[in-house]
């Protein structure tokens, strides 16, 4: 098998080294296609995808920051260049920096709820003694509903403000009164049906990267701390397993960043009044507000983009910050 | 080196292959397509071909309605009309349709184009459209739709708000129907009565619902005749601040399964009264509570102040600049929306119930004609408010939209609130007829 992929010997010209260093050229195109047609199939299989992402992200990304320097309603071929004055507006409008700044506190609060979960479920399922395929799968199902599904089974039937919605027959059995948990905004119980949707929609998937950091882990470093004397629980727990889930926990950290700066579908569809195109101001994501000015009935791309760009600059500068502080991608802090 | 079996060439994928197949199947798409793409790609139709239409509707909720809409299309022969489908968030998607040259020909708009479509000539005038017929229209909403001098939409029929109650709850509670604001706090208190709340008025607590009556009830409005603020009133203040306590109040219908638009909730005795709209009475009076209900217009804020408010609204069509040859789209929505009466008349009041656009299709529609459909209309000519007016651009609806959430539901004071909205209309008004002498070269060059 090796003489197929050695690589195939040059002919040399006659007469050695004495003659003239006369060689036949290869043509350009023998060149640009390399050994074996290599370069060629590398374009065949990469270029398709390649193409792909100049199309729909990189190119949509430029036009993004074009746009967001022109006064751009209804069109995007604008004509009339604005310079930074949308990103002033942007900046300017309470509204926007008011659901950038509740997305920095969501943030704050949703990214460790999330790891907390993900990491103990982990855990658990990964000491389950019996049915432990079984407890993997359950636990990642959900990860395959739509948003949109479950968005709609939490807002009509479990937290429903009348009488027969789940939630508030459970409330009931113990002698409670009835919540309206989407519809009053004091106290903001609304939080209580976002936080628990997206934990469920989402914990099944890092369980599963925790999983495969836990899995990774050699056992023989459990066996000496335990000669060593460490005792199992926390002790074990605080300085092998998270020590060791390090590469994996930073994984984790910078995709929940992202995602919770990018939050749209569960808030858009618990939330919006579709039918009257209105979102209450409070629980109202960058990405929400940024739909209703570009995509929804303003049409104002000029302003939407700009928005995006600071969102993309907000979610950018929270992404390094926290990869400074807990070291992913540095040499050697792989699992 | 092991030896492999050899593989039958015929089930044998190479790479050649799999690749000449995807680029024929891609090929075989293109041939496929529609007219349109073979149109845009350079093939243009045989002069003996009708040219096509592309006509978008957003998704009507009655059943039979898109058969409808299908066979009138069918039944125009000067051209070809393809009939689009939307579901869901129609609005977004016909928006990002105009940007495009596969976008609509022909679409539908609550009372016609915005004020920026009209400003960025994303649409066509259809000032000779109405033609002899103009004065069977309903006058309020042509008015709404013109601009610059330039009619922009021609409505299609008629939808509008309207409070429903049960007529037995009101007779046990000893009560007449509310003709004010406090009659209507006291009504709905009264009504509320273990699992029945008094009034539905959306699962938000009327946020997006409630966003002309305050200011009509009131005796305000959005805009004065010459495009000033009008809501800013000490009427208004206190119009808000009964919406406030209605909402505080524990008579209110949240968080129900169904919202205002659906009469779900009114028919399984979630709420004793309910605002929404006239096309919900087919249902109504198949449900079992039948005859059991009857029409009132939102009451005013006092017996001295404002006035009864029922709003509507027409979907309305128009006309998308980027549409091939304008005179055709114009010639076919003449055909469909002024000259078919027939059309009109099924499609107003054969699918759930809506008012004929022209006063003269009104009184030949059996629905119509008596009941709480009946009330309606009489309610509707002596009451009537269209809903917002043409320079009421987008960003106000998001401005004024966010002050009523915060009004309502958190208690913040009216007046610094609406001082909030009225800098932002004041400053599209502003934006929008700063415009004026742009609009008029597009109008005219379309």
């Amino acid at each position: 098998m090796t003489a197929a992929v050695a690589p195939a010997r040059r002919a040399e010209p006659a007469g050695g080294g004495a003659t003239p260093a006369w060689r036949p050229r290869r043509s350009l195109w023998r060149r640009l296609a390399g050994a074996q047609n290599n370069n060629i199939w590398f374009w065949v299989f990469v270029g398709p995808f390649v193409a792909g992402l100049a199309v729909f992200v990189v190119l949509p990304i430029v036009w993004s920051v074009v746009l967001s320097l022109y006064e751009a309603r209804n069109t995007v071929s604008p004509t009339e260049f604005v310079g930074l004055q949308n990103y002033r507006d942007m900046l300017a409008d309470a509204a926007f920096r008011s659901s950038l700044l509740t997305f920095v506190a969501f943030a704050a609060f949703i990214v460790p709820t999330t790891f907390a979960c993900s990491l103990s479920l982990a855990l658990l399922v990964n000491r389950a003694r019996v049915a432990r395929a079984f407890f993997r799968s359950v636990f990642f199902l959900p990860v395959a509903c739509s948003y949109v599904v479950a968005s709609l089974i939490w807002k009509v039937s479990i937290f429903n403000g009348v009488r027969f919605g789940l939630a508030n027959t459970i409330l009931a059995a113990f002698g409670f009164d009835g919540r309206q948990w989407l519809s009053r905004p004091h106290p903001p119980l609304y939080w209580v049906v976002i936080v628990s949707e997206r934990l469920w929609l989402q914990v099944g998937f890092y369980m599963l990267l925790f999983l495969a950091g836990l899995q990774r882990i050699p056992a023989v470093l459990y066996e000496a701390a335990s000669v060593d004397g460490a005792r199992p629980g926390w002790q074990t727990f605080r300085w092998i397993t998270l020590p060791q889930l390090r590469a994996t926990s930073a994984a984790v950290l910078v995709l929940l960043l992202i995602n919770a700066f990018q939050a749209f579908d569960e808030f858009y569809n618990l939330l919006a009044n579709a039918a009257l195109g209105t979102y209450p101001p409070y629980a109202r994501p960058p990405l929400v507000y940024l739909y209703y000015i570009a995509l929804g009935r303003q049409q104002d791309f000029g302003h939407g983009s700009a928005g995006a760009v600071i969102l993309t600059a907000v979610i950018a500068v929270f992404t390094l910050v926290q990869t400074r502080l807990v070291g992913f991608g540095k040499r050697g802090s792989y699992g | 080196m092991c030896a492999r079996p050899r593989r039958e060439p015929s089930t044998h994928i190479t790479r050649r292959r799999l690749l000449a197949g995807v680029g024929g199947a891609a090929a075989a798409g293109i041939l496929a397509g529609d007219r349109r793409l073979a149109t845009a790609l350079g093939h243009r139709p045989d002069s003996g071909e009708p040219p096509s239409l592309s006509h978008w509707y957003h998704e009507y909720g009655e059943e039979g309605t898109l058969e409808a809409v299908e066979r009138y299309a069918a039944d125009y022969t000067a051209a070809d009309v393809e009939v689009e489908w939307l579901p869901g968030d129609w609005e977004s998607t016909i928006a990002a349709g105009l940007l495009t040259d596969e976008g609509p020909d022909v679409f539908e708009w609550i009372n016609g184009p915005n004020i920026d479509m009209i400003q960025s000539g994303q649409v066509v005038p259809l000032d000779d459209v109405l033609g002899d017929a103009a004065a069977d229209f309903d006058a309020r909403l042509i008015d709404r739709m013109t601009h610059d001098g330039h009619v922009w939409g021609i409505p299609q029929m008629i939808d509008m708000h309207v409070l429903v109650y049960r007529k037995s709850l009101l007779d046990e509670a000893g009560l007449e129907p509310p003709t004010t604001m406090d009659e209507l706090l006291a009504a709905a208190a009264a009504l509320t009565t273990g699992s029945i709340k008094g009034l539905f008025v959306g699962n938000d607590g009327g946020v997006g619902l409630l966003a002309g009556y305050p200011l009509w009830s009131a005796g305000a409005d959005y805009l004065t005749e010459d495009n000033r603020v009008a809501f800013t009133t000490d009427a208004v203040y206190e119009s808000f601040a009964k919406l406030r306590e209605l909402f505080e109040s524990d008579s209110l219908l949240l968080g129900a399964p169904t919202d205002w638009f659906d009469p779900g909730s009114f028919i399984n005795g979630l709420s004793a009264m309910q605002l929404t709209g006239l096309w919900t009475f087919p249902q109504l009076l198949a449900s079992e509570i039948g005859d059991d209900f009857d029409v009132m217009a939102w009451p005013q804020l006092d017996a001295s102040t404002g006035s009864p408010v029922l709003p509507y609204a027409a979907l309305s069509s128009a006309v998308s600049s980027r549409t091939a040859d304008p005179d055709v789209a114009r010639a076919y929505v003449k055909w469909l929306w002024v000259d078919s009466t027939e059309h009109q008349l099924d499609f107003a009041t054969s699918y759930g119930f809506h008012l004929p656009v022209r006063h003269s299709l009104r009184e030949q529609s059996d629905h119509l004609s008596s009941g709480p459909a009946a009330t309606t209309i009489e309610l509707i000519t002596e009451h009537g408010r269209l809903t917002e007016p043409l320079l009421w651009t987008p960003s106000a609806v998001q401005a004024y939209s966010d002050a009523r959430s915060r009004i309502l539901t958190e208690g913040a004071d009216p007046e610094s609130e609406l001082a909030v909205v009225a800098d932002v209309v004041t400053d599209e008004v502003e934006r929008v007829l700063g415009d004026a002498a742009a609009a008029t070269s597009v109008a005219t060059s379309g």
